[in-house]
């Protein structure tokens, strides 16, 4: 990147920002976004900050509805083969990138080769693995692209065979690693095909603008199928890396939506502003590794002893303040694919006094007492909300017979520590990537050795089981679905029997969201999109 | 005196190397790296990614390669935002944040001259006692705590000022962040002034201008203003070159576009590429402004010779 | 650090001052006597002293300790009937015991990092300025090399491999702060080397160290507790901006830079967590800037 190169996008994104400025009244909605994007390439993204408008830029074959369920998006129709494995796209005629070309089905073919080249090195690859073949390229072990699962048929006719059935397919592919790309303006431009100048997308905004710690903008697209309906004629992300500013300046009236806000601020809120804190249940699961490699933590006895005595009610209602619901099991309520009743152990319905009774004979028959405790590392990534919840903890704990020593990192010293099995107990989350019950479940599959290492994944407390693997296995293979539901509950209920890990509570959505905004639906994957809402002054 | 500074310039290098050397081998025995984030990358896409920013190699190639590029003018690329070049990030902030900085620079200069002055002429008065004590709360209180109060009071309740953000062109926006990056520059200023202005006020050549007959605010302006200038301007490189780094809290709190919050969240998330960058531009703001403060100096002071 | 409080320019300053003036009255006694008469510093001194015991003793007198959590009463406001006369957090914890616990980390980890830097500066100085010549020119370029990296993200370093120790953390500011102080002992062993006293004593078979131990050292009052009452607050405000990182002590310990971190953004619904540890960290650092500058005025030769 050359100086003069710099000047010259700095200018352009002035001069745009001029003109921005000086078109008619146009309606605006000030979005607080969270972090600062790292990157709104479909294959490189990685936050929810991010997918908020990565998901405005670019459309999938499937698009999110105001609820977040996935509905047509590029592609107005589709059939699914008997056996669940192919799966066989009409793109829609009027689908148009932002340049005024036509959306062809080799876009996706480009996409798909990208997301799983192993030089593209995408994060969330993955996602997509239930793609035929997707797996072995994005391992370097298959070379030759034209064997993945993703072929066009013709311009609007695309085909994408499976490894194997996969009920939430559709579902994932509204994920920003399903929407299609350009390649001939990646190959273009590189690693700057991002950059408002150069970028071309194909949903129903453009990016014309973005000040990196401060702002992006995006304005209506001209191309956009679906152009006509849209209320908000442009959108502001704001950077709202500062959630007690965010609230200030939302106070002000300068943002229209925070898509989160001080836990402690949510009483005040319902006070000062009723009916605009929005909190709602959240596909997610906050929980407690516990390493099972080594000792203490090998015996389920201490496990269980650990698990019983954590007081969950109050963690949400009143060190939180937000009251997250308190979670016993392993899938959040309301996950898709996951008929049947949600698992409730009995030692839940019991007094809290009984269970630390419990919980402290427990500790004793192992030999740990108030006066011998038991001695505990207990480590959480910095943030105020992980630090009060272990605090909290450790103070339950104490009465047991187990002295905790508290210790937090950086993100990045965290989870680096938790990988490499340098722990206790330690902080974890998990949101759902897609709404299937497999996605949390998959957390506690044993590790698979490649080459001379095992990957555990994201296991990091590394509970292991066979008989656990076997029914997730089967689980895979499994086309009914209440079948493959009934499986995967034996699985849950088999792994959280033995304590594999301690559920906490299930993860809420935050958001606040002014009286002038209609169609913001609270939803369980916490995505909403501009398409549907509207702004009056 | 061009060949001092020339001089100067050039020990620069050196000290830029070493600057790279220290910082690029430090960075990397802090535990963790730019891609330990919440969830764990599979082992192949973890290679994947170390090998697309060659952090496979041997740590001593990464560091030739690495300096090999700064020496074209190229400070690769960003580990934690991917859709940019060290130097865009640079190129896009750098220019705010200067304008930013100055803007604060002069503003609490002349503010904290102007009250150091007043207090010291009024010394052991009541105007000194009050601008002793008002300039001690933006010294003492953090700005973390300040931002948000101003934030409170003039856009949540009063309505005056808008809170946060930036657009080019809004000046209005720029007034509390300026505020609160001014205001302990300011104090500092004010009370460097107050303690040198009342030195030199009592020294023998003011006595004999005194005694002379001539008039208060003639003795200010002709004798004592220039000597008392010598210790403030000696603060003011590093007061600057705090302005310029240290705008951290103003930047994440009123979500501006400076450069000043790289120097710290990317050493917090192991964003290699941008500690080195901004560091190299660190160390050369705190260079030049050295050496613009030892030309002022001299000129302030017919004491002081260029060695 | 560097600049955050101005203090390298007023100790520079200072240090030129000191190494015009005439040597030889007793400076301390004169001292004492000028800052007897400075009433704003004597009241701070006495203030400051109420405060660090109150911080030191207090604990023992309050119904509830740091860390205990009072389960029936999570972030309430004062209670007096429970003895939370400062209210609780959002832990349960009362914020009084909590604030006075902060006090003790804040000055002891301000006393850690201020006794280390000014050990390390007076070796280093006396060193430079005793052997002089070569191995002056090259340790003082090296501190002018020093001067002009990036110190918070040194900072931010040390604490990551460090972890949260606090005590090793500011060991390691310690580390990083003794540049001024280098300087200023430096142009003193340059003056004072050059002193009938030292000749006499290196003519009697004085070694290097035992004259800068016996004869340079004790020169340095003046600036040291001068420096050491800038380098408090300097400190302590470096604390508390690594809190605003979330960079901070381990919980359940904490400081008054941690609290008033937490306390900030929940001014407005829960004012009580601001307050008290914001009154603690304005009053002691009001009284230091007084006691600071009525100690600078005290051992200044030039203002007599």
């Amino acid at each position: 990147m050359k100086i003069t190169q710099v000047l010259k996008a700095v200018a352009t994104a002035g001069a745009l920002a001029l003109f921005m400025a000086s078109a008619a009244q146009a309606v605006t909605l000030n979005l607080g976004n969270g972090s600062e994007p790292g990157s709104i390439d479909p294959h490189k993204a990685s936050g929810d900050w991010e997918n908020r408008i990565v998901g405005e830029l670019f459309e999938g074959l499937a698009a999110e509805d105001i609820h977040a369920q996935p509905i047509p998006g590029q592609a107005e129709s589709w059939t699914i083969s008997d056996d669940g494995l192919v799966y066989t796209f009409k793109i829609r005629a009027d689908a148009k990138w932002s340049d005024g070309q036509p959306v062809v089905a080799q876009n996706w073919v480009d996409a798909f080769q990208r997301l799983f080249d192993p030089k593209t090195a995408a994060d969330y690859a993955y996602l997509q693995y239930p793609i035929k073949n997707s797996a072995k390229i994005g391992s370097g072990e298959i070379t030759d692209f034209s064997q993945l699962g993703v072929k066009a048929i013709d311009d609007k006719t695309l085909e994408i065979t499976l490894e194997s059935p996969t009920p939430y397919f559709i579902g994932a592919l509204t994920h920003y690693t399903a929407y299609p790309i350009r390649k001939d303006i990646i190959e273009k431009f590189g690693d700057q095909w991002t950059q408002p100048e150069n970028i071309v997308g194909n949903g129903p905004y453009k990016l014309v603008e973005w000040v990196p710690g401060s702002y992006l903008r995006g304005v209506k697209s001209d191309t956009y199928y679906g152009k006509d309906s849209l209320k908000i004629d442009e959108i502001k992300w704001d950077n709202t890396e500062d959630l007690t500013a965010a609230l200030n300046r939302y106070r002000a009236g300068e943002l229209d939506i925070l898509t989160d806000f001080p836990a402690d601020q949510y009483k005040f809120l319902q006070d000062n502003y009723p009916g605009q804190a929005h909190v709602a249940p959240f596909l997610g699961i906050y929980y407690y590794v516990l390493n099972q490699e080594k000792p203490p933590l090998d015996n389920v006895n201490i496990r269980k002893a650990l698990s019983i005595s954590v007081l969950r009610d109050v963690i949400g209602p009143d060190v939180l303040g937000t009251g997250e619901l308190p979670a016993y099991g392993w899938v959040p309520p309301g996950t898709g694919n996951y008929e049947g009743e949600q698992y409730l152990p009995d030692w839940s319905k019991e007094p809290y006094d009984q269970r630390v009774e419990e919980a402290k004979k427990l500790m004793a028959d192992a030999g740990y007492t108030p006066d011998k405790p038991l001695k505990l590392q207990l480590r959480y990534n910095t943030n105020e909300n992980h630090q009060r919840i272990a605090v909290a903890i450790a103070d339950m704990w104490k009465q047991i017979g187990v002295e905790v020593e508290l210790f937090n990192a950086e993100t990045a010293v965290h989870y680096d520590a938790l990988r490499a099995g340098d722990f206790n107990v330690g902080r974890a989350g998990w949101l759902l990537d897609y709404d299937d019950a497999s996605n949390t479940l998959d957390l506690l599959k044993s590790g698979v050795k490649q080459g001379d290492t095992m990957n555990w994944g994201n296991n990091y407390g590394r509970f292991s089981d066979p008989k656990y693997d076997a029914l997730l296995d089967q689980a895979s293979k499994e086309l009914d679905l209440v079948k493959r539901a009934a499986l995967l509950h034996e699985a849950e209920k088999l792994a959280m029997d033995q304590f594999a890990a301690i559920p906490i509570y299930w993860y809420v959505s935050k958001n606040v969201v002014s009286p002038k905004i209609t169609g913001f639906e609270d939803n369980a994957k916490d995505i909403n999109r501009v398409r549907w809402m509207s702004k009056s002054e | 005196m061009l060949g001092y500074a020339l001089r100067r310039v050039l020990t620069a290098i050196p000290i830029v190397l070493l600057t790279i050397t220290v910082c690029f081998f430090i960075l990397r025995l802090a535990p963790g790296g730019p891609f330990d984030g919440e969830r764990a990358l599979p082992p192949d896409q973890l290679r994947n990614i170390r090998a697309y920013y060659h952090l496979d190699e041997p740590l001593v190639m990464q560091f030739f390669r690495y300096v090999a590029g700064v020496a074209q003018g190229n400070f690769g690329p960003s580990m934690v935002m991917k859709d940019f070049t060290v130097a865009r990030l640079i190129g896009i902030g750098l220019p705010f944040t200067l304008m930013l900085g100055f803007t604060a620079f002069i503003v609490g200069t002349v503010a904290g001259l102007v009250a150091g002055a007043i207090a010291a002429v009024n010394q052991n008065r009541w105007p000194d006692y009050l601008l002793v004590f008002v300039v001690l709360i933006p010294i003492i209180i953090p700005n973390f705590l300040m931002a948000n109060v101003v934030q409170l009071v003039f856009g949540v309740y009063l309505h005056w000022l808008p809170v946060g953000g930036y657009t080019p062109g809004a000046w209005l926006n720029l007034v509390l962040p300026v505020l609160i990056l001014a205001m302990p520059h300011g104090a500092r200023v004010a009370r460097l002034t107050r303690g040198s202005m009342i030195e030199v006020l009592g020294t023998n050549y003011i006595r004999t201008a005194r005694s002379k007959g001539l008039g208060a605010r003639l003795i200010l302006a002709r004798h004592a203003i220039k000597p008392a200038l010598i210790p403030v301007v000696s603060y003011l490189g590093p007061g600057l070159s705090y302005l310029l780094t240290g705008s951290l809290v103003v930047e994440q709190v009123f979500a501006l576009p400076g450069i000043g919050k790289y120097f710290i969240t990317a050493a917090l998330n192991r964003d290699y590429g941008v500690v080195l960058g901004t560091t190299i531009l660190y160390v050369f703001i705190i260079l030049a402004l050295n050496l613009i403060v030892d030309v002022v100096y001299a000129w302030l002071d017919p004491k002081v010779r260029f060695r | 650090m560097a600049g955050i409080t101005g203090k390298d320019a007023t100790l520079t300053a200072y240090a030129d001052a000191l190494a015009a003036a005439p040597k030889g009255r007793s400076l301390t006694q004169d001292a004492l006597r000028r800052l007897s008469r400075n009433k704003a510093a004597l009241v701070s001194i006495f203030v400051l002293a109420a405060l660090v015991l109150f911080a030191l003793a207090g604990p023992y007198f309050l119904p509830w300790t740091y860390d205990k959590i009072d389960w029936s009463a999570i972030r309430k406001p004062p209670d007096w009937v429970k003895g939370h006369y400062f209210g609780t957090d959002q832990n349960g914890r009362d914020m009084l015991a909590r604030t006075l616990q902060g006090t003790q980390m804040s000055l002891l980890v301000a006393t850690v990092a201020t006794v280390v830097s000014v050990v390390i500066g007076i070796i280093y100085g006396a060193i430079a300025g005793y052997f002089g010549g070569k191995i002056d020119a090259v340790m003082m370029r090296f501190v002018d090399i020093m001067y002009a990296l990036p110190y918070i993200l040194f900072v931010i370093i040390l604490v990551v491999i460090f972890g949260r120790s606090p005590v090793l953390l500011f060991v390691g500011i310690g580390c990083l702060e003794w540049l001024t102080m280098a300087r200023i002992v430096r142009g003193q062993t340059l003056s004072i080397k050059q002193r009938e006293f030292v000749e006499a004593a290196r003519a009697g078979g004085a070694g290097p160290f035992a004259i800068i131990f016996r004869h340079v050292v004790p020169n340095l009052t003046g600036p040291v507790v001068i420096y050491a009452t800038l380098t408090v607050p300097e400190i302590i405000l470096t604390e508390s901006f690594l809190s605003y990182l979330g960079l901070g002590v381990q919980e359940p310990q904490t400081s008054l830079g941690t609290l008033i971190s937490f306390g900030a953004p929940v001014a407005e619904a829960l004012p009580w967590m601001l307050f008290t540890p914001a009154a603690f960290l304005v009053v002691m650092l009001v009284c230091l800037s007084y006691i600071g500058d009525g100690l600078r005025d005290a051992l200044d030769p030039k203002d007599r």
